[in-house]
């Protein structure tokens, strides 16, 4: 059923598919609108679950933690501060492999408070052992959070479904929204072999010493390389049931032939798609690629893609200040590692919510600034002079 | 029931790494065969949860979770909540010390029995972070030597009182919270047992002596949380809804001196002037306290005296109001 709905109504619509048990967040800009939405669908009775309004994100976060280690299929959505406050539980919900589907409705992070969106809240989970989807529109986000549970609860991993804060939460598009039979098929019920049950008792998150604790990090990254070959399937066979496949962890555009390729994530790839069909009818090589999946890192795909590529530019929402961006940084690691001497040139831009425009971006493509390892380029152009005091 | 007869469920079994005399690991025994197998228990972070479940090896014959330091009554929460409309009632149960219930853990307790969850929270407190090495907390009477609070030149210890936690939990008018300590099993069974037949948030504040931390012999845990109880410095209340519905009476009042002496975390309060004043204010706290909860002239048969002897015959409560008196229990089996 094809139907107008803003974004975080749409992803609201996708939970409400997946039949979750629990539901446990604390309010945050720009992440309300999904959680309202899944309230209003609990007291309508559309939605058999329990809807509880934690005392802040690191208790939703950890409501969310018991509701799942109790066997209950649950969901939390968040962003910005609100995840920055749940770090400490979302490293311990992926060591003790809990299946757990969250939405991050990408935002900035303080100081200086800003409500707008860049990547800099969800990059700096990378590391959490969660599994990161970024997605480009309204209907990806429906489609992947329907199928990050069974993703999750295949693999035992979380995952993340990172979407633009206000760019998709709060943008109206047309989505389809599958059947509930249609999704009862692609996602079995869920079944967790580790619940907590009298039954079976079982102790979770216990000690660990020196003498096995890098055993259970390495299964950690075992399941992680293990999801890669699990999410282009279940992607590709999310495509064979309801028509709609995302390149499972990379989407290429125009790659074929392409000298010069721009890599981004997120909502962003919706305006280089313009911008490279301009410069293509200009008779210009150029592609884009797009990271779907962050973590874990395509990085065998990223080689494949960029085999012909002369020239690499990585347009990311996020840095790590005194060094540069971090997607950037993993793309030429990936690159090196395979051989490849193609230079990566690495470009911060539209942080706090500021606008990535048609222009910004053609000249990103246009120009053929060799890599510049120095100075850390910034797009668009930004003011070095009467930059605001930090008072 | 016999006091023997209760660790019948080894829900906490033989082989963990407590201290010898451990006030935790008593309360936690105690506590766990009174709830029983048929339970899904919480833990925060700290000795408990160290001491039981150590490097790949447990001690919990029961489904048992530790997330982090802070969050365990939220997990708790999630947990409930996944069990709600399953049909049966199986009860959640959060452990955690002072720390995960006084400082690191408090906002998630709060939001816990604000939001109603059915879900018990027990604290052992041994008034300190035991776990790390013996460092204040907001549990720690005023007074008290700890590594963070170190007696000096100018200090005597801890400088700042004892948070008044049960009061704070009280306010949230939750259906039923009480202290206990492990001195009296018959009185934390009857609490523990009352807990359990009532639906919604319950807080149990259990006394646990560190002989580590307190620095008393280990022998003496009993001793120590006893007199502590019969000083008037820890009071054992119940509080049903906000109001105090129970308490057990001093049939006489220790000076606290009695209380202090045993433990070396107080010892230097008595070289100095400056200490024996503190020595004073302990006094003036636990002589406010009787006052407050009517500790020496409650109507209650159920007194200090009354609870060891009536240990034997297992009786427990304050709701009764005729029992056997006092004395009356010494040619008990």
């Amino acid at each position: 059923m094809r139907r107008l709905l803003e974004g975080s109504q749409a992803v609201a619509e996708a939970v409400r598919l997946c039949r979750p048990r629990v539901v446990a967040a604390y309010p945050i800009t720009p992440q309300t609108h999904i959680i309202e939405r899944l309230a209003q669908h609990v007291a309508d009775g559309e939605l058999e679950a329990e809807f509880i309004s934690a005392e802040s994100e690191f208790g939703a976060a950890s409501l969310v933690q018991g509701a799942v280690a109790a066997g209950a299929r649950s969901f939390t959505a968040t962003a910005s501060q609100g995840l920055l406050l749940m770090t400490e539980v979302l490293y311990n919900i992926a060591g003790m492999r809990l299946p757990l589907v969250m939405v991050c409705a990408n935002r900035a992070l303080s100081a200086p408070i800003n409500i707008f969106c860049d990547h800099q809240d969800s990059m700096a989970l990378r590391d959490a052992g969660w599994i990161q989807i970024y997605v480009e529109s309204n209907q990806e986000a429906v489609d992947s959070v329907i199928q990050a549970y069974r993703l999750a609860e295949a693999c035992e991993l979380p995952v993340m479904i990172c979407m633009d804060g206000f760019l998709l939460t709060h943008t109206y598009e047309p989505v389809v929204l599958p059947a509930q039979s249609a999704v009862d098929e692609y996602l079995p019920a869920f079944h967790f072999a580790r619940a907590l049950d009298p039954a079976r008792p079982m102790t979770l998150g216990g000690g660990s010493e020196a003498d096995n604790y890098q055993e259970y990090r390495v299964a950690q990254q075992r399941a992680m390389e293990n999801a890669e070959t699990v999410i282009e399937a279940f992607d590709a066979e999310f495509g064979e049931q309801f028509g709609r496949h995302y390149g499972g962890m990379l989407q290429g555009y125009r790659l074929e032939g392409a000298e010069t390729v721009l890599l981004v994530l997120g909502s962003l790839m919706g305006t280089v798609r313009d911008v490279v069909d301009g410069l293509r009818e200009r008779g210009q090589a150029v592609g884009a690629l797009r990271l779907r999946c962050f973590r874990p890192f395509p990085a065998q795909g990223l080689v494949r893609l960029l085999a012909e590529a002369r020239r690499i530019v990585v347009l990311e929402k996020a840095f790590s200040p005194g060094a540069g961006g971090m997607l950037a940084a993993e793309v030429r690691a990936a690159l090196q590692q395979a051989g490849s001497m193609t230079p990566v040139e690495g470009v911060i831009g539209g942080l706090g919510g500021r606008d990535l425009t048609p222009d910004v971006i053609e000249a990103l493509l246009r120009d053929g600034t060799p890599a510049d390892t120095g100075t850390l380029r910034f797009a668009p152009a930004h003011r070095e002079q009467g930059a605001p005091s930090h008072g | 029931m016999d006091r023997r007869d209760a660790f019948r469920h080894n829900v906490l079994t033989a082989g963990h790494r407590a201290c010898s005399g451990c006030g935790e690991a008593m309360a936690a025994r105690m506590v766990g065969d009174l709830i029983g197998p048929d339970a899904i228990y919480i833990n925060a972070t700290g000795c408990l949860q160290v001491f039981t479940t150590h490097n790949q090896q447990t001690a919990w014959q029961v489904p048992w979770i530790h997330s982090v330091f802070a969050n365990a009554a939220a997990v708790a929460a999630g947990v409930e909540a996944a069990l709600r409309g399953r049909g049966k009632a199986t009860p959640v149960v959060v452990q955690a010390g002072d720390g995960g219930t006084f400082d690191i853990g408090l906002q998630c307790l709060s939001g816990m029995i604000e939001r109603g969850h059915d879900v018990l929270f027990v604290c052992y407190d041994n008034e300190a972070y035991m776990n790390t090495g013996v460092q204040r907390s907001s549990s720690t009477p005023h007074g008290v030597r700890t590594t963070t609070s170190p007696p000096g030149r100018l200090s005597q210890g801890k400088h700042e009182l004892k948070k008044d936690v049960i009061s704070i939990i009280a306010a949230h008018h939750l259906p039923y919270a009480a202290t206990a300590t492990i001195a009296y099993f018959p009185d934390l069974k009857a609490k523990v047992e009352k807990a359990l037949g009532i639906e919604g948030p319950r807080f149990l504040h259990v006394l646990s002596p560190c002989p580590l931390g307190w620095a008393h012999d280990s022998a003496l845990s009993v001793t120590v949380s006893r007199l502590a109880v019969e000083t008037g410095l820890f009071p054992l209340l119940e509080l049903e809804h906000g109001e105090l519905t129970g308490v057990m009476r001093l049939a006489e009042q220790k000076p606290v001196r009695d209380y202090l002496r045993l433990q070396g975390r107080f010892r230097h309060l008595f070289d100095s002037k400056e200490g024996l004043e503190e020595i004073r204010h302990l006094q003036a706290l636990a002589d406010t306290r009787i006052r407050r909860y009517g500790l020496l002239d409650a109507e209650t048969t159920w007194d200090t005296h009354s609870a060891m002897h009536g240990a034997r015959h297992g009786r427990g409560g304050y709701a009764r109001a005729a029992g056997p008196a006092a004395g009356e229990g010494n040619d008990g089996s």
